[in-house]
C-alpha cells in the first residue's frame, strides 16, 4: 500500500501521532504557539477509536500532574505546551524523573523570558536540558527541525522513555509548530492492553495482585543514605543513556573547513545559509544535534581536530553554545549569533555572522 | 523547478488561504511544499503574511530573505516586500489603496484589479482565488486541476458546493493580467 501523504502543521502532526502511537492519556492546558496539538485532538476525538483520554485541564500545573498519576500506573500519557506553560511544569516533571516514570512533554518554544511573545524563540534550552526544576535529573530531549520529526518523535519519545523509564521532551520551536509541511504518519497500532502493561511495566502501580507486594511509586526519601543511593541509580541510567541514545545529523561536513551547529528550525536556516555559501565555493557545513540531552559531544569534539572553526546559531542569547564549548575544550574558536524575543533570522544573516568571524571561509 | 513565494496582506483577505491552496497544489503536483505564516495576535484587519516554497527537490529554510514572486495586497506589505524580490523576479499587487507605485525597474510588476472584479462578481470571498488566478496565469507554477483537486482537500466537504465559484474566480483573475505586457527586457 502507497503511503498518503498529508499536509499539516507540526502541532497537528503530534496530534495525529499521538493516536497513532497508541497514547492513553493526553492532559494540556492551551498556549500559542501550540494550541492546535489539543485542538486538533479534540477534534479527531480518538476516545471514540482508541480509548485515549484527552483532557483540557484548569492548569498546567494540573495537567503535569494528571501526567504524573498516568504514567504511574504504566500507561502512555504526555502533555504539551509553551515555554511560560512549561515554566508551571517544572515541578511536576522533576517528580516525574525521580519517580522514574515515562512520559512525553512538548515544549514548542516562544520567546521569553516571562511572558513573552508567542513567536518562535529557543530559550528554554538550558531549562530542557539543565533540569529546570530541582535536583540532579534530566528529561531525554529530542529537537524536531521538520513536521516529519514532530510525528516521528512522538513514538521515538515515548519508545525512549519506557526503554530508560526516564521521561522524554520533544523541545520544539514555533517555526516548525505552526508551518505545514508534507508528513507520512506512523502507522496505527492499538494501545496496549492492561495485561501487557502489567507484563511491561512490572514496576506500575496496576492493582496489587496476591502474589506480589504493592508496588510503591514516591520521590520521598528522608533516608539521606538511601536518597543518595536512589541518585546514584538515576545517574547510571543517565550514563547509559548518554552511551547510546545520543543523535546528530551531519551536512556537507566531509570537506568542510567551518561548520555551523544548529537545532531545530535553525539548522534548516543554517542549512539554506550553507547552500548560498557552496554555491559560492565556500566549504562551510552543519552538525544538527537531534537530541540534546544527551549531547553530541563526542561527535563535536570529534570534528574540532578537523575543522578551522564553529558558528553556533540559536534563538537566543547564547545556550547551546555552553555544550559546543565544552566539548570543543578549547581547541578551535566557537562563536555564537542569536536573535531574541521571537525574532527569526534569516540565511543571510547566519551566513554573514559566519564571515564576520571567519572571513578566511569566504576564500 | 523551485519557487520562492511570498503572500502579504491585511488579515482576512484570505492570505493564508491562498498560500494554503497554493501549497495543496503543490502537494497534488508532487512537490516538495513548505508553508510559513508569520503567525501573531493579530485577526481581521491587521498584517499577515506567509511563504510558501514549491520544489522538485528537499526544502532547507522555511524562512527566506529573498523571494521569486511577491503577492502583495496592501501598501504596508508592498512597502516591505518590493526590495525583497529577487532580480529579474515578479511583484503582482492590487492597485486598490495603493498610494505609493513600486518602482523598481529589474523585476516583472504587475497590477491586478482585484478588488474592483470581486465588487463585479459579487463575491467579496472569492478575492483571494482572483489573485491566486493572476499568479498562475503569470507563472503557471501549479495547474489550474492542481488547485481544484488542493482547493478540495483544504476545504472541508460543507464548503464543497463553493468550488465552482472558486474556479470561475480563478478563470476571473486569469483574465484580469497579460504577461507578455509587463516582462522587463
Amino acid at each position: 500500500m502507497k503511503e498518503e501523504i498529508k499536509l499539516m502543521k507540526g502541532n497537528e502532526a503530534i496530534a495525529h501521532a499521538a493516536i497513532r502511537y497508541g497514547v492513553d492519556g493526553y492532559f494540556g492546558y492551551p498556549i500559542t504557539p501550540q494550541s492546535e496539538v489539543l485542538e486538533t485532538l479534540e477534534e479527531l476525538m480518538p476516545w471514540e477509536t482508541t480509548g485515549m483520554v484527552v483532557l483540557q485541564a484548569e492548569s498546567e500545573v494540573a495537567a503535569i500532574n494528571m501526567v504524573y498519576g498516568g504514567a504511574s500506573t504504566g500507561k502512555a500519557v504526555m502533555t504539551s505546551s509553551s515555554s511560560p506553560g512549561v515554566s508551571l511544569m517544572q515541578e511536576g516533571m522533576s517528580y516525574i524523573a525521580a519517580g522514574e516514570l515515562p512520559a512525553l512533554v512538548v515544549n514548542v518554544m516562544r520567546g521569553g523570558p516571562g511572558l513573552g511573545t508567542i513567536q518562535p524563540s529557543q530559550s528554554d534550552y538550558f531549562q530542557a536540558t539543565k533540569g529546570g526544576g530541582h535536583g540532579d535529573y534530566h528529561f531525554i530531549v529530542l529537537a524536531p527541525s521538520t513536521v516529519q520529526e514532530m510525528a516521528d518523535f512522538v513514538g521515538l519519545g515515548f519508545d525512549l522513555a519506557f526503554k530508560y523509564r526516564t521521561p522524554a521532551m520533544i523541545l520544539a520551536d514555533g517555526i516548525v509548530g505552526q508551518m505545514m509541511e508534507k508528513v507520512v504518519l506512523p502507522e496505527p497500532r492499538p494501545r496496549r492492553t492492561d495485561r501487557e502493561i502489567a507484563e511491561q511495566c512490572p514496576w506500575a502501580v496496576t492493582g496489587r495482585p496476591a502474589t506480589r507486594k504493592p508496588n510503591v511509586l514516591t520521590t520521598l526519601e528522608l533516608d539521606s543514605a538511601k536518597m543518595e543511593l536512589n541518585n546514584i541509580r538515576y545517574q547510571q541510567t543517565y550514563r547509559t543513556i548518554e552511551e547510546n541514545e545520543v543523535r546528530y545529523q551531519e551536512y556537507y561536513t566531509d570537506d568542510a573547513d567551518y561548520i555551523f551547529v544548529a537545532f531545530g528550525s535553525i539548522a534548516r536556516i543554517c542549512l539554506k545559509a550553507i547552500e548560498d555559501a557552496r554555491a559560492a565555493g565556500m566549504k562551510v557545513g552543519l552538525i544538527r544535534p537531534i537530541t540534546l540531552w544527551p549531547f553530541p559531544t563526542k561527535a563535536i569534539a570529534d570534528y574540532s581536530q578537523r575543522v578551522k572553526g564553529m558558528m553556533v546559531v540559536e534563538l537566543n542569547a547564547g545556550q547551546m553554545v555552553e555544550d559546543v564549548r565544552l566539548a570543543v575544550n578549547g581547541n578551535i574558536p566557537v562563536y555564537h549569533y542569536g536573535r531574541m524575543g521571537g525574532i527569526v533570522p534569516n540565511p543571510q544573516e547566519a551566513l554573514d555572522a559566519l564571515l564576520k568571524h571567519f572571513p578566511d571561509a569566504a576564500q | 523547478m523551485k519557487q520562492e513565494i511570498i503572500i502579504a496582506g491585511f488579515g482576512g483577505q484570505g492570505v493564508l488561504s491562498m498560500g494554503k491552496i497554493l501549497a495543496y497544489a503543490g502537494l497534488i503536483a508532487d512537490l516538495e511544499v513548505t508553508w510559513m505564516p508569520a503567525y501573531g495576535p493579530e485577526q481581521r484587519g491587521g498584517t499577515a503574511n506567509v511563504t510558501v516554497i514549491l520544489s522538485d527537490n528537499p526544502i532547507s529554510s522555511p524562512v527566506l530573505d529573498s523571494f521569486d514572486t511577491a503577492v502583495v495586497l496592501n501598501q504596508q506589505s508592498l512597502d516591505k516586500f518590493e526590495s525583497k524580490v529577487k532580480p529579474g523576479g515578479t511583484l503582482i499587487y492590487d492597485p486598490y489603496g495603493i498610494h505609493h507605485l513600486p518602482t523598481r525597474t529589474d523585476i516583472n510588476i504587475y497590477p491586478v484589479d482585484a478588488m474592483d472584479a470581486t465588487i463585479e462578481l459579487k463575491s467579496a470571498k472569492s478575492y483571494n482565488m482572483i489573485i491566486l488566478g493572476a499568479l498562475l496565469k503569470i507563472n503557471p507554477i501549479v495547474t489550474i486541476d492542481s488547485v481544484m483537486a488542493g482547493l478540495k482537500k483544504a476545504l472541508p466537504e460543507r464548503h464543497h458546493h463553493l468550488l465552482p465559484v472558486n474556479r470561475e474566480a480563478i478563470t476571473r483573475g486569469m483574465e484580469l493580467v497579460n504577461p507578455g505586457e509587463n516582462t522587463i527586457e
